[in-house]
């Protein structure tokens, strides 16, 4: 089992892509009044990006090899 | 519902439940059916991360700043999925030298050093009071708030009670026998607590479901939904900032991302999560499931929590205490049994965190402060006490109470400053300076002893200047002017502003320097002198963990003596005598030598197993302590030991390249396999294909022969016969140009050398003209043809001349099958998704489904199987295939015997309007 496998990797990956779509500038461009269905922008923005993340974690880490 | 006895009743019926599940699996684990084995407890007991603080402070957070509470589960998230990297990692160095705790693994990474492990210990406990004191402030002021019911105060003066009265004191000593009875009843070889990570996970099930509760009934109950709420704070002046507030009132970006940082060291490092993500795994294929199932618990407990915020701050705008809005909320629309149901919810927030943490806690003050020192002072003569197993737990009881009390001591000082969040945050950035060390420590093999400790002290150093110092002069326990004009007047040295540094919040201040001087201590010490003896072997072990075969794990770099005797005694004090007797029993078996105890002479085998035994109680350090009063070490040098190292190492590299090249090799000769069977393929194919040419052709030619030889042997012959046979003469020698005309196609199509003059044509005018030039055919076999074509349709891109060959093939390949006199071919052209259709139905006998692919290869044909004569080349179809492909389409047959066959092919359409475009073009 090599330590640096491919799921690792894309996990790696999606670790980079949380720490961009949690920080500035992209919170920036959401950090605006107004509301999505009812939601605030900003606050609709962290759960869905939040919830999405975790559904590709899910994908990457329960995909047979 | 809500009277005092009620309450307490209610309280410690919670307690007693919880202690019966931990009974009933450490039951099941005694007989060896572990409930907890399950990668869906191991997600719940992850989320022992979630305390009061998530229950009760994420809401005041929320109510301060908006987004200020979310950092705190969005770092674990990001931080989780490099657990696959990291933290199996760390999983299998913990399981491979039983690790018993984090100050056990980093003391042991380092050397097993004694030193490092107690720095460790010191840090985490000191670092983990402020946390323990929030849980005890929650617990209390959400007791005191319930109990004023129905009226609702805000629990501000707490802390000023008389001692007697005192709720948090009591709960510090209700939760420290109640730890104690659960993590110390007994002495585990391993530091497993099976039946408190069930407890734990029973409790993270209890606070998820009331925190939904109360936030369900908050935004469907209270107010008519999010959209409502959020409308309304839309609509409030006051709050309406807090729908955007990075920038205002939600602090800037880099404090936000320091959080989301210090979150993620914080999941790691907490003594408690390491304890429950590390010590008490049961299996690392658990670690694939929690990896998202723990983010999406973290994810559910934090949807209601702007609901709540909002919800209590337009319900109490005169500004109550937005720590207790959870209970307060559901308090004053006098919703009694939701009230109840949050207050437990907290309670076990609390008291999970409490315990594990307690526990954890107080296995590494025992192992890796208390022991250390005890063994070593000799007057205590430890080393020839029989049974020391009664005072391993004494230390551990007395760490629990002591940690609590602490806990509380803290609170009572420093706690009532701050808001719920603002406590914990302080012991997220003291755990934090675990990180370097221990993430250094299993991915460089540079990271020394002298560097980790340089790192921890310094980095816990600034850590207690800039956020402790500060809260206990917040709470005038210290000078304020300490923080206004610095130490002794120098303003450079202000905790706050270190060195002039002005404007950050003070975790982000404090991360900052603190990180600096750990990490870069760490670095610093460590390049600057090289690691030892013990400390290149114990870096080896960690950082190759996964490139060690199982079962090497470094025994021959023990050089000394030891009797066996020996040995057995002292892991005998330590796990009884029976335990002890166990595992060399064990160690025989699967060694396959005789009981250890009969050999006078311990090898490096034994010595090393009998450590590692140790180590699973008293931790490595202690551990390594205990045996050198047994054994007579010899000093390997260091050169001897890199030698080894070097030499195993160079191994591992080489068999590894030669699987590699071996693996290569295989997949070299499969692949040259494969290509060798596609070549006897097409050579048999091309005799196939010469024997079958030459065949077709011989037919025609020993006809044509037989008939001119008889012309010229006979010229006495009638006149009609003459002509019959000159007829066939001239059919066959047709048949013969057809048939090479053909096989040239086939020859060209086969080599891409065939020549296509493409244009637009109409394939009416196509289908016309063939019909008519066919028509011979049909009147002489008397088969009736019906067109049906549309009035106009589109042109389509092709080679005209191969496009009626296609046509023709199949107008005559229809009418060939077909008995004369009462046949009738159908050709019909429609337009249909992009593609012109041509479908030509007859009514002959069809073609049976097993011959459907058949018929359009090389030399096949359904007819001379059918009726025993050929009717063709059997190259007709094969070549319309290949052209109508070539033009972009596809030829098909649909059919069922006996009713018929329908042969289709399509063109695809052309864009004219962009042809037309690019004629013109060109024409200019």
């Amino acid at each position: 089992m090599e330590q640096f496998d491919v799921r690792g990797q894309r996990l790696a990956a999606l670790c980079l892509l949380g720490l961009v779509l949690f920080s500035y500038p992209v919170l920036a461009v959401f950090n605006v009044q107004g509301t999505v269905a009812g939601i605030p922008v900003l606050y609709a923005y962290f759960f869905v990006a939040w919830g999405a993340l975790i559904g590709l974690i899910a994908l990457v880490i329960e995909r047979p090899d | 519902m809500l009277v005092p006895w009620v309450i307490i009743f209610v309280s410690f019926a919670y307690l007693g439940l919880l202690f019966a599940i931990a009974y009933y699996a450490d039951q099941r684990a005694d007989a060896g059916r572990s409930v907890i084995a399950s990668p869906y407890i191991y997600s719940l007991s992850l989320a022992v991360y979630a305390t009061a603080w998530t229950f009760y402070g994420s809401v005041g957070r929320a109510a301060e700043n908006g987004v200020g509470f979310l950092p705190i589960y969005i770092g674990p998230t990001l931080m989780i999925a490099l657990w696959w990297i990291v933290m199996r990692k760390i999983l299998r160095i913990s399981k491979q030298n039983r690790i018993t705790s984090l100050a056990d693994f980093i003391a042991s990474r380092y050397g097993k050093s004694a030193l490092l492990g107690g720095v460790v210990t010191v840090i985490a406990v000191i670092g983990i009071l402020p946390y323990i004191s929030l849980q005890l402030k929650a617990v209390s002021a959400s007791f005191t708030t319930v109990l004023q019911y129905p009226e609702i105060v805000v629990p501000a003066s707490v802390g000023a009670a008389p001692l007697l009265g005192d709720t948090a004191l009591w709960v510090a000593l209700i939760l420290a026998a109640f730890t104690i009875l659960f993590g110390t009843r007994h002495l585990d070889a391993a530091e497993h607590h099976e039946g408190m990570v069930a407890a734990i996970a029973f409790e993270s099930l209890v606070k998820l479901v009331a925190f939904l509760a109360v936030g369900v009934w908050v935004s469907w109950g209270l107010y008519s939904g999010f959209g409502d709420i959020f409308a309304r704070v839309a609509a409030n002046a006051d709050l309406q900032p807090m729908l955007a507030p990075f920038g205002g009132v939600g602090g800037d970006y880099s404090s936000w991302i320091w959080l989301t940082i210090l979150s993620m060291f914080a999941i790691m490092f907490l003594p408690r999560q390491f304890q429950v993500t590390v010590i008490e795994n049961k299996d690392e294929g658990h670690l694939r499931k929690a990896i998202w199932l723990f983010p999406l618990y973290m994810l559910a407990i934090n949807v209601f929590v702007l609901p709540i915020a909002f919800g209590g701050l337009l319900h109490f705008p005169g500004g109550a205490d937005a720590d207790s809005f959870v209970l307060t909320l559901p308090m004053s629309q006098k919703q009694e049994l939701l009230a109840l149901v949050v207050f437990i919810g907290g309670l076990s927030a609390a008291t999970g965190m409490v315990i594990v943490e307690t526990i954890a806690l107080s296995t590494m003050v025992c192992n890796d402060l208390v022991m250390p020192v005890l063994l070593r002072m000799r007057a205590l003569r430890l080393n020839e006490r029989r049974d020391l197993t009664g005072l391993l737990l004494g230390i551990r009881r007395g760490a629990i109470v002591l940690i609590l009390l602490l806990g509380y001591l803290y609170f009572k000082i420093a706690g009532e400053a701050y808001a719920l969040v603002s406590i914990g945050l302080i012991s997220f950035a003291a755990v934090a300076q675990f990180a370097p060390a221990a993430l250094g420590g299993i991915f460089w093999k540079g990271g020394t002893r002298r560097g980790a400790l340089a790192g921890l002290v310094s980095g816990f150093a600034v850590w207690f200047y800039t956020l402790l110092l500060p809260a206990f002069a917040r709470s005038e326990w210290l000078p304020l002017g300490l923080l206004e004009h610095g130490p002794f007047g120098i303003e450079l040295l202000r905790p706050l502003a270190l060195f002039g540094v002005s404007g950050l919040d003070q975790i982000t201040h404090a991360m900052v320097w603190s990180m600096l001087a750990n990490a870069g201590a760490y670095v610093a010490v460590s390049l600057s002198r090289a690691p030892g003896v013990d400390e290149h072997r114990q870096a080896t072990l960690f950082v190759d963990v996964f490139r060690r075969p199982a079962g090497s794990s470094g025994e021959r770099l023990w050089r000394g003596t030891a009797s066996a005797a020996d040995l057995f005694n002292l892991l005998a004090r330590f796990v009884g005598l029976r335990a002890a007797g166990e595992a060399f029993a064990d160690y025989a078996r699967l060694r396959g030598v005789e009981r250890p105890e009969a050999q006078r002479e311990a090898d490096a085998d034994l010595v090393h197993f009998v450590e590692k035994q140790l180590a699973g109680v008293i931790g490595a350090a202690s551990a390594h302590i205990m045996l050198a009063t047994v054994t007579k070490e010899e000093a390997l040098t260091l050169d001897e030991v890199r030698a080894v190292l070097d030499e195993a190492s160079q191994i591992v590299v080489y068999s590894h390249r030669l699987e590699q090249k071996s693996q290569e090799l295989e997949r070299a000769t499969r692949e040259l396999r494969a290509a060798n069977e596609r070549l006897t393929e097409l050579d048999r194919m091309k005799d196939e294909f010469v024997s079958t040419v030459s065949h077709e052709l011989r037919t025609p030619l020993t006809a044509i022969r037989s008939f001119t030889e008889i012309l010229h042997d006979h010229p006495q012959l009638p006149a009609a016969e003459r002509e019959r046979f000159l007829g066939i003469v001239i059919k066959e020698t047709e048949r013969l140009t057809r048939l090479i005309s053909q096989v040239l196609d086939v020859s060209r199509l086969e080599s891409g050398r065939m020549e296509w003059h493409e244009s637009l044509i109409d394939m009416r005018e196509v289908i016309e003209d063939t019909a008519a030039s066919t028509s011979q055919l049909f009147r002489e076999r008397e088969v009736r043809l019906e067109r049906s074509l549309p009035a106009r349709v589109p042109r389509v891109k092709a080679d005209l001349d191969r496009i009626v060959q296609v046509v023709v093939n199949l107008l005559s390949n229809a009418v060939k099958f077909i008995e004369p006199g009462r046949g009738r071919v159908e050709i019909a052209l429609e337009e249909e998704g992009g593609f012109l259709r041509v479908n030509v139905r007859d009514n002959g006998p069809g073609v049976p489904r097993e011959h459907q692919d058949l018929i359009f290869e090389k030399f096949r044909q359904a007819g001379d199987r059918l009726t025993g004569k050929p009717q063709g080349s059997g190259l007709g179809l094969y070549i319309s295939r290949r052209i109508v492909e070539h033009s972009g389409g596809r030829l098909w047959v649909e059919s069922r015997p006996g009713e018929g066959a329908c042969f289709s092919f399509t063109l695809p359409l052309v864009d004219e309007a962009a042809l037309g475009k690019a004629a013109l073009g060109k024409a200019a």
